[in-house]
C-alpha cells in the first residue's frame, strides 16, 4: 500500500482539480454571458471536492510514496495541500464579485487560478528536483497571466512583466545550480540521493561546487518568496495586478516558494546546514528590516502591505536560521515556521478582503482615502483594525500567537547569533505595529471626505471570505493548540 | 576533459544570457537572453548524463524535455506580456516601463 506506484487515491487531489479546470475552459466555450456567474460556482465546488480525498488521506495516516519516491503524500504534503485549497477558496470567494464586474474573460481567469492551485498541491509532494521545477512552474506561469489579467490598464501590464521577468530569471538561476548539483552528486534527482550524498562526502572539491549550487538555486527561491535583496518585484507587481490576484500573490504564491524551501533545505540539504545556514540568516535579517523600513514611508496601502508581506517573509525564515548547539535541525523550528505561514495566510487574505470591499466604493488603495473609514462604514473598520492588529501581532489575534511561537523556538534554540535574531526581529515587531497603526488611527481619527458617506455595500461572496477569515484568527487566537498541531503534523525532521 | 569543454560552454552561454537580461532593452531580445540561460541548463544536463552514463543518462534526458517543454511555454507567457505592454504603449523597451517605483 504504501509503495504502490500508481495510487489513485493518493493522486485524487490533483486529479480531480485537473478535471475541473479543464471542464471549466470547456464550460465556459458554450455558455452565454447571463450564465457567467456559475462559473466561480464550478470552481468552488472544484476545490471543495478536492479536499475530501484529503479528508480521507488524512484519516487513513500513512505515508504514500509514488513513482519511485518522487512524489510522497505525508503529514507536510497535506497540510500544505489543506492551506492552499482553503485560501484558494477563499480567494474565489474575494473575485467572484470583482471578475464579475470587470470586462474579463471569466473563464480563462478561474481556469488559470485552478492551475495555479494544481501547482501548489504538488509543490506539497514534490520530492525530487524534476518535480519540483515543473510545480513551481505550474504554480508560477499561471499567475504571470493572473497578474496581467487587466490587459488594457498599463500598470497590469507592468505588474506582469516585471513579475515574469524575474520569475523566469531566477528559475533559470535555481535550473542551473539543479543542473550543477546534479551532475556533482553523480546524477542524484531525488532529495534522499542528494542527502545521502551529502552526509557522505562532507569535503573536498565536490563538495565546494554542491554548496556554489546550493547557493544558485536558494537564489531562485529566495525570488519566489520575495525575500530582500531579490524582492523588488513584489511591490510593482502587487500593486499592478487586479486586486484577488494579489491577495492570492502575497499568500498562495509565497507559501508555495516556501514550500519548495523546506523541502530542500530540510530533505535535500540537511546535512549541509553550514552552507545554506549564513544564506538564509542575512536573509532573514535583511528581508525583515528593509521590509519594515520601506513600509512607513508608503502613502499607497496595497504597495504598504506589499512591503509588509515581505517582512513577513522575513519572520517565517527566522526559525530556518536558527541553529541549535548541535547544528541540527528541530521540530520545533520547522513547526514555528509552518504555524507562522499558516496564520499569516489567514490574515493577510483577510486584510486583502476588506481593502476589495472598501475599494469598491473608493476606487483607490491610497491609504488618504481611508480617513474616515469608521464614520460610514463602521463593521469595515473594524475588521481591517483586526487584521491589522493580527499583522502586527497584538492580541486578541492569532497572529500575536504565530510571533510568539517563531520567538520561542529561536530562543530554545539558544546561543548568541540565536538571540541576535530574536533581538532584531522584536524590534522589528515595533517598526511594524508603527505602520499597521497608522492605518488605523486614519480610520478612526480622521475626519471622513465630505460627500458620499452611504454605508458601503458588500457582496455576500465577498463577506462571506471576510467572516470566515476574521472567525479564523480570532478562533485561532483562543485555541491556537489547532494550529500548532498542524505545524507539528507537518514536521518533515 | 570532454565534460570540461561542455562545461565551459555552458558556463558561457549561461553568462551571456544574464548579461542580456541585464543590458538588453528590447523586451523581444530579453526572452532570446532567457532562453540563452534555459539552454545553458540543457548543455549542462546533456553534457553530465553522457558522462556519467546509465540511469543518470536517462534521467538527464527526461529533466531536459520538462526544461525544454516549460522554456517553449514560458516565451509564450512572456510574447502575449510584450503584446498587451505593445498595443498599450506602442513600444517594448523594458526600461519604459517604469510608472512605479519604490
Amino acid at each position: 500500500m504504501g509503495t504502490a506506484v500508481f495510487d489513485l487515491h493518493a493522486l485524487a487531489p490533483e486529479l480531480i482539480l485537473t478535471g475541473v479546470a479543464i471542464l471549466i475552459l470547456v464550460y465556459d466555450l458554450f455558455i452565454g454571458d447571463e450564465r457567467k456567474w456559475t462559473l466561480p460556482i464550478v470552481a468552488a465546488g472544484g476545490i471543495l471536492a478536492a479536499g475530501i480525498p484529503l479528508v480521507t488521506l488524512g484519516l487513513s495516516d500513512t505515508t504514500r510514496s509514488l513513482f519511485g519516491g518522487a512524489y510522497v503524500v505525508d503529514g507536510f504534503a497535506l497540510v500544505l495541500k489543506g492551506i492552499f485549497l482553503g485560501a484558494s477558496f477563499v480567494v474565489l470567494l474575494m473575485s467572484a464579485q470583482y471578475v464579475e464586474e470587470g470586462d474579463y474573460h471569466r473563464g480563462e481567469f478561474y481556469f488559470l487560478l485552478l492551475s495555479a492551485v494544481l501547482g501548489m498541491l504538488v509543490i506539497s509532494s514534490a520530492r525530487d528536483m524534476i518535480s519540483l521545477f515543473v510545480a513551481i512552474e505550474l504554480v508560477s506561469s499561471p499567475t504571470y497571466l493572473l497578474a496581467g489579467w487587466r490587459k488594457r490598464d498599463l500598470k497590469s501590464n507592468e505588474a506582469a512583466l516585471k513579475y515574469f521577468l524575474l520569475g523566469v530569471v531566477s528559475i533559470a538561476i535555481s535550473l542551473y545550480g539543479m543542473s550543477i548539483l546534479f551532475g556533482v552528486t553523480g546524477g542524484a534527482l531525488k532529495f534522499t540521493e542528494i542527502a545521502s550524498w551529502m552526509s557522505a562526502v562532507p569535503s573536498g572539491s565536490a563538495m565546494g561546487v554542491a554548496a556554489m549550487s546550493i547557493v544558485l538555486i536558494l537564489v531562485g527561491f529566495a525570488f519566489k518568496i520575495a525575500a530582500v535583496p531579490f524582492h523588488l518585484w513584489a511591490p510593482d507587481t502587487y500593486e499592478g495586478a487586479p486586486l484577488p490576484v494579489t491577495a492570492f500573490l502575497s499568500v498562495a504564491s509565497k507559501t508555495a516558494g516556501f514550500v519548495g524551501l523546506f523541502t530542500l533545505v530540510y530533505l535535500a540539504f540537511p546535512a549541509q546546514s553550514q552552507v545554506w545556514r549564513p544564506v538564509i540568516f542575512g536573509l532573514a535579517i535583511a528581508t525583515m528590516t528593509v521590509g519594515n523600513l520601506i513600509a512607513i514611508k508608503q502613502t499607497n496601502l496595497v504597495r504598504m502591505l506589499a512591503y509588509s508581506s515581505i517582512a513577513q517573509a522575513g519572520y517565517v525564515l527566522v526559525p530556518f536560521a536558527a541553529t541549535t548547539r548541535e547544528g541540527s535541525l528541530t521540530a520545533e523550528t520547522f513547526a514555528s515556521s509552518v504555524t507562522y505561514l499558516l496564520i499569516y495566510t489567514v490574515m493577510n487574505l483577510g486584510a486583502f478582503a476588506v481593502i476589495i470591499a472598501v475599494a469598491r466604493r473608493t476606487r483607490s488603495v491610497e491609504i488618504t482615502s481611508w480617513s474616515g473609514l469608521s464614520k460610514y462604514a463602521p463593521g469595515l473598520a473594524v475588521l481591517m483594525t483586526f487584521f491589522l492588529l493580527s499583522l502586527a501581532g497584538i492580541p486578541p489575534t492569532a497572529g500575536m500567537w504565530a510571533k510568539i511561537f517563531v520567538f520561542r523556538s529561536v530562543i530554545s534554540a539558544g546561543g548568541l547569533a540565536n538571540g541576535a535574531l530574536a533581538a532584531v526581529m522584536g524590534i522589528n515587531s515595533v517598526i511594524a505595529a508603527f505602520y499597521y497603526l497608522a492605518v488605523v488611527k486614519k480610520m478612526f481619527f480622521d475626519p471622513a471626505p465630505e460627500e458620499d458617506l452611504e454605508a458601503i455595500p458588500v457582496p455576500a461572496s465577498l463577506a462571506g471570505a471576510i467572516g470566515i477569515m476574521a472567525g479564523i484568527t480570532f478562533v485561532l487566537f483562543v485555541i491556537p493548540d489547532v494550529a500548532v498541531r498542524l505545524g507539528y503534523g507537518a514536521s518533515l525532521v | 576533459m570532454r565534460l570540461m569543454s561542455i562545461l565551459m560552454l555552458s558556463a558561457a552561454l549561461f553568462s551571456i544570457g544574464i548579461y542580456g537580461v541585464l543590458v538588453r532593452r528590447n523586451a523581444v531580445l530579453v526572452l532570446m537572453s532567457i532562453e540563452l540561460m534555459l539552454n545553458a541548463v540543457n548543455i549542462n544536463l546533456i553534457g553530465f548524463g553522457t558522462w556519467l552514463r546509465d540511469t543518470a543518462f536517462v534521467n538527464a534526458q527526461a529533466f531536459v524535455l520538462f526544461v525544454i517543454a516549460i522554456a517553449a511555454a514560458e516565451v509564450g507567457i512572456g510574447i502575449a506580456i510584450v503584446l498587451a505592454i505593445y498595443r498599450n504603449k506602442a513600444s517594448i523597451a523594458v526600461d519604459e516601463v517604469d510608472s512605479m517605483k519604490w
